[in-house]
């Protein structure tokens, strides 16, 4: 088996007082699309943040595609990274956030192209071409021009995954994507990200409250409870026969089984 | 004196107003954008720098700060025109004011719009100048309409180092012709006209910097 492409190691996470992580171990293998769980203040975003560098760390090691993502090697040693470092790293990641985030100043297109053409030197053409294909998927290919103010909530969440797909990361980050939505515009970001797997394999690490999407789409489910995996496995084991009484309990509060 | 005679000699003191407008402005501006984006980044010793041109000039009369650069300085063998006074008191006067617009706005940018950018790999630079800084510029138009209109009333203060702009004429025809009311009428018509100039292009640069930035979205 190959080398896991997300591993952390022995990672300690503290805000002020408060330890979110102490000693935390969790391995993403390739191309395995993995579900969070569990109530909130249980350390799942913070987890999905933490990747992305929006966050940093208090101690231990995590590795994104065999490199240390928060540190480098230096004179034989492996001291705090610096920008450049991230900048490098960053480049295997891409999220999606609860609240979209999207740029309100440009275009829904912009939005998309300007980061391929700024950050990675794309020309405007091969960008353009490229944010069309990705507004076809998400269904929002008469929204080009459209400012992010102008679309419902759905639409934006949907332009906010082709927003990250557009760097072409090789893993994608879904931080409660669907969580600021009202429950009927749910399905058709879902539905974006079903027939995404369904056409490509992904590296997918995802939060959510949506159990009926968790439990369809993940090869893993895992139980987060704070700051800990209380639970992990294959989703129908997770969701049928949960062995942990934590487990149990959220899951009944959840979904009433 | 007939009334138009009065309306023309004012004329040649709105002129030199709106000369002193016109660089004072600019500088303002420059004070406000370079130490506001001190003030948030830069090293400590910078931003302490900062903070020091802030509370100065925001913290003293800008009458003095003008009798300082024009009357003081040539003490210390420093020695400037009036109208050079005029522009630099102003411009740093008001400038220390729009240092603060400056702050506020990009601070007021939400937080989630670092965090995308971050997430999507831009520079810190591109970061501020692509990202955040279109979305401030927005938010800073108002305030910086108010302190543009605040400039253009604080140039009545040049009139004391023996400038003559529109203040220094009427004062000046008041104590000749005594006719004031229709003096101080057309000075007060004057100042107001300068002032809706100043709104009317404060205005439309604002519709233009808010396309996509409709009011009320809190995300987007």
């Amino acid at each position: 088996m190959s080398a896991p492409i997300i591993e952390f190691k022995n990672v300690k996470k503290c805000f002020g007082e408060t330890v979110i992580f102490s000693d935390f171990n969790f391995k993403v293998e390739e191309n395995e699309i993995v579900s969070i769980i569990g109530p909130s203040g249980s350390g799942k975003s913070t987890l999905l943040r933490i990747l992305m560098t929006l966050e940093g760390i208090d101690g231990g090691y995590i590795n994104v595609a065999g490199e240390s993502l928060w540190h480098m090697p230096w004179q034989g040693q492996y001291v705090p990274a610096n920008s450049k470092h991230l900048h490098k790293m960053r480049n295997h990641l891409g999220m999606v956030f609860q609240h979209f985030n999207l740029f309100p100043h440009m275009t829904v297109k912009r939005n998309i192209t300007e980061a391929p053409m700024r950050v990675k030197g794309v020309s405007r053409a091969e960008a353009e071409e490229f944010a069309d294909k990705l507004l076809q998927l998400v269904g929002l290919a008469d929204k080009a021009d459209s400012y992010p103010n102008d679309l419902s909530g759905g639409q934006k969440q949907r332009v906010g995954i082709a927003r990250a797909l557009a760097m072409k990361p090789s893993i994608l980050l879904l931080d409660e994507i669907t969580s600021a939505l009202d429950p009927e515009l749910v399905d058709e970001v879902l539905d974006v990200i079903r027939n995404l797997v369904k056409e490509e394999s992904f590296t997918m690490l995802l939060v959510t409250h949506e159990m009926y999407f968790a439990r369809e789409i993940s090869d893993r489910v895992c139980f987060f409870d704070k700051g800990a995996i209380v639970e992990e496995g294959e989703p129908e084991a997770i969701f049928t026969q949960p062995k942990e009484e934590r487990t149990k309990a959220f899951l009944n509060a959840y979904i009433g089984q | 004196m007939e009334f138009g005679e009065i309306v023309s000699v004012l004329l040649q003191g709105a002129v030199v107003t709106i000369q002193i407008v016109a660089m004072a402005l600019p500088l303002a501006v420059l004070m406000a954008f370079s130490f506001g984006l001190i003030r948030l980044y830069a090293p400590a010793p910078f931003k302490q720098i900062a903070i020091v041109y802030i509370e100065f000039f925001r913290g003293t009369s800008a009458l003095i700060q003008l009798y300082w650069i024009y009357f003081v300085l040539p003490f210390f063998g420093i020695t400037i025109d009036a109208m050079t006074a005029a522009v630099v008191a102003l411009g740093l006067n008001i400038g220390s004011y729009g240092t603060e617009v400056v702050r506020g706005a990009i601070q007021s940018v939400p937080k989630g719009q670092y965090e995308a950018s971050i997430a999507l790999n831009f520079t810190s630079s591109q970061r501020l100048w692509r990202i955040i800084m279109p979305q401030a510029l927005v938010n800073m138009i108002p305030p910086f309409g108010n302190l543009a209109i605040e400039l253009v009333k604080a140039t009545s203060l040049v009139s004391l180092i023996t400038i003559g702009d529109l203040t220094f004429k009427a004062k000046m025809l008041a104590d000749t012709t005594l006719q004031v009311g229709e003096i101080f009428g057309v000075v007060l018509l004057f100042y107001f006209v300068m002032a809706q100039f100043l709104v009317f292009f404060i205005r439309r640069l604002e519709t233009h910097l808010s396309k996509g930035l409709g009011r009320g979205g809190l995300h987007s």
